[in-house]
């Protein structure tokens, strides 16, 4: 049985990070079981294509520079739309930046707000990639970087852009979910290296 | 694809005051689109909400709406914070998330997560105070330091995290199992705090 995290880490059976991984199995197979409900095979193609789902998981990756997730979905996006995934890879470098920053409610934690990038797709990458997904590829990237300026706008933005509700929900699970994923092989990579 | 009209409108909330503050008080949520109705759970819906409770919760049932992710959301997340078989203590699972969420700026998960690490530690309810108050610079102790610094290096976009960190977590005493625990708990909450934060909205906590 396959695990993404694992081989992307690179975690052998018996090694000290299998021991440690295997404390928290059930963490580790839902893990998984949430990229296969996701991405890799996931029951309804409808709300979400799977380009569209490869995409989101490589946009994301990609904008937060985690390399070895980014390539594994790169392939995968790759396998299903090669004219989208070169939009997108033309689109990367001037989107990506560092955060998180964005804006908190007015008050007492304004001295904390920061400015940074408000990526909107350009009219030559949302004529390639569709005005749906385009929509899914901003919000992604709101959510990346300056996840504390959400707004109801921003979801009204993906309705009238042809997602449903059902979708929408399908489309932020993607993205959210693709930030813990990044981060678990981030970490156990660093980790692993020190043992 | 649909035409332009779009069928489905967001909820908005144009009279709700809004916390401006991170807080240990129970702040509330209202979700931005709309929740599947009580009487519309299927049997598949329950096994995705995992327990019958969460029912009642309008975040549970928007997320519902993709139910075999919300299972596998929920039992990772119960076993993340809740496995104590080894690892991490229970009250540094709910610091490193609340670090995290006070990093993203998710001022629901941070009231939740802050209140549950008061709980668990209630002499160290003052030093969680701090982090809300002063971030994640302010000062704590030895342990508590590394745990917060590793959470927020893992919350930064690239990730920051790196050896030194690892260093600092071994040096205050934690093993290698509560090291994973440290990253999957911070891990998990830069999945929670993006939903929490684009789905809905923080309200103040009940009169």
């Amino acid at each position: 049985m396959s695990d993404l995290i694992d081989d992307l880490v690179g975690i052998v059976p018996g090694s000290a990070l299998d021991d440690l991984r295997a404390k928290r199995p059930v963490a580790r197979a839902d893990a998984q079981a949430t990229y296969e409900g996701l991405i890799a095979s996931p029951a309804d193609l409808e709300r979400a294509t799977a380009a569209e789902r490869a995409a989101i998981g490589y946009w994301v990756s990609a904008l937060s520079q985690a390399d070895g997730l980014s390539a594994h979905y790169r392939g995968l996006l790759g396998a299903q739309d090669e004219a989208v995934l070169a939009a997108i890879d033309g689109a990367l470098p001037t989107a990506v930046t560092t955060g998180p920053y964005g804006a908190f409610p007015a008050g007492p934690l304004s001295v904390e707000d920061e400015d940074g990038l408000d990526w909107a797709p350009t009219a030559e990458l949302r004529a390639a990639v569709g005005d749906r997904l385009a929509a899914a590829l901003a919000h992604a990237h709101l959510l990346t970087f300056r996840p504390r300026d959400s707004s109801p706008d921003a979801l009204q933005s993906l309705l009238d852009a042809g997602w449903t509700t059902d979708g929408v929900v399908t489309v932020s699970q993607l993205i959210a979910f693709t930030h813990f994923q990044l981060r678990v092989v981030a970490g156990l990579t660093v980790l692993k290296e020190t043992i | 694809m649909a035409s332009v009209e779009s069928a489905e409108r967001v909820t908005r909330y144009p009279d709700l005051v809004r916390p401006n503050e991170f807080t240990q008080a129970e702040l509330g949520w209202v979700p931005w689109l709309e929740p599947k109705a009580v009487e519309d759970l299927t049997d598949e819906d329950y096994a995705g909400l995992v327990e019958r409770a969460r029912a009642g919760s309008p975040y549970f049932r928007l997320l519902v709406r993709d139910p075999v992710v919300l299972g596998a959301r929920t039992r990772a997340d119960n076993d993340i914070f809740y496995n104590t078989d080894a690892g991490l203590g229970r009250a540094e699972r709910e610091l490193s998330a609340a670090a995290t969420s006070r990093t993203n700026g998710c001022l629901f998960c941070a009231s939740v997560h802050s209140r549950f690490a008061s709980l668990q530690a209630p002499s160290r309810r003052d030093d969680v105070q701090r982090l809300l108050d002063e971030g994640i610079d302010g000062d704590q102790d030895e342990r508590w330091t590394a745990v917060i610094e590793a959470a927020a290096a893992l919350t930064a976009t690239p990730s920051h995290f790196g050896p030194a960190h690892v260093a600092a977590l071994r040096n205050a005493g934690l093993d290698d199992q509560a090291i994973v625990d440290v990253v999957q708990s911070a891990a998990f909450f830069n999945w929670a705090n993006r939903l929490m934060l684009s789905l809905g909205e923080a309200t103040p906590p009940a009169a």
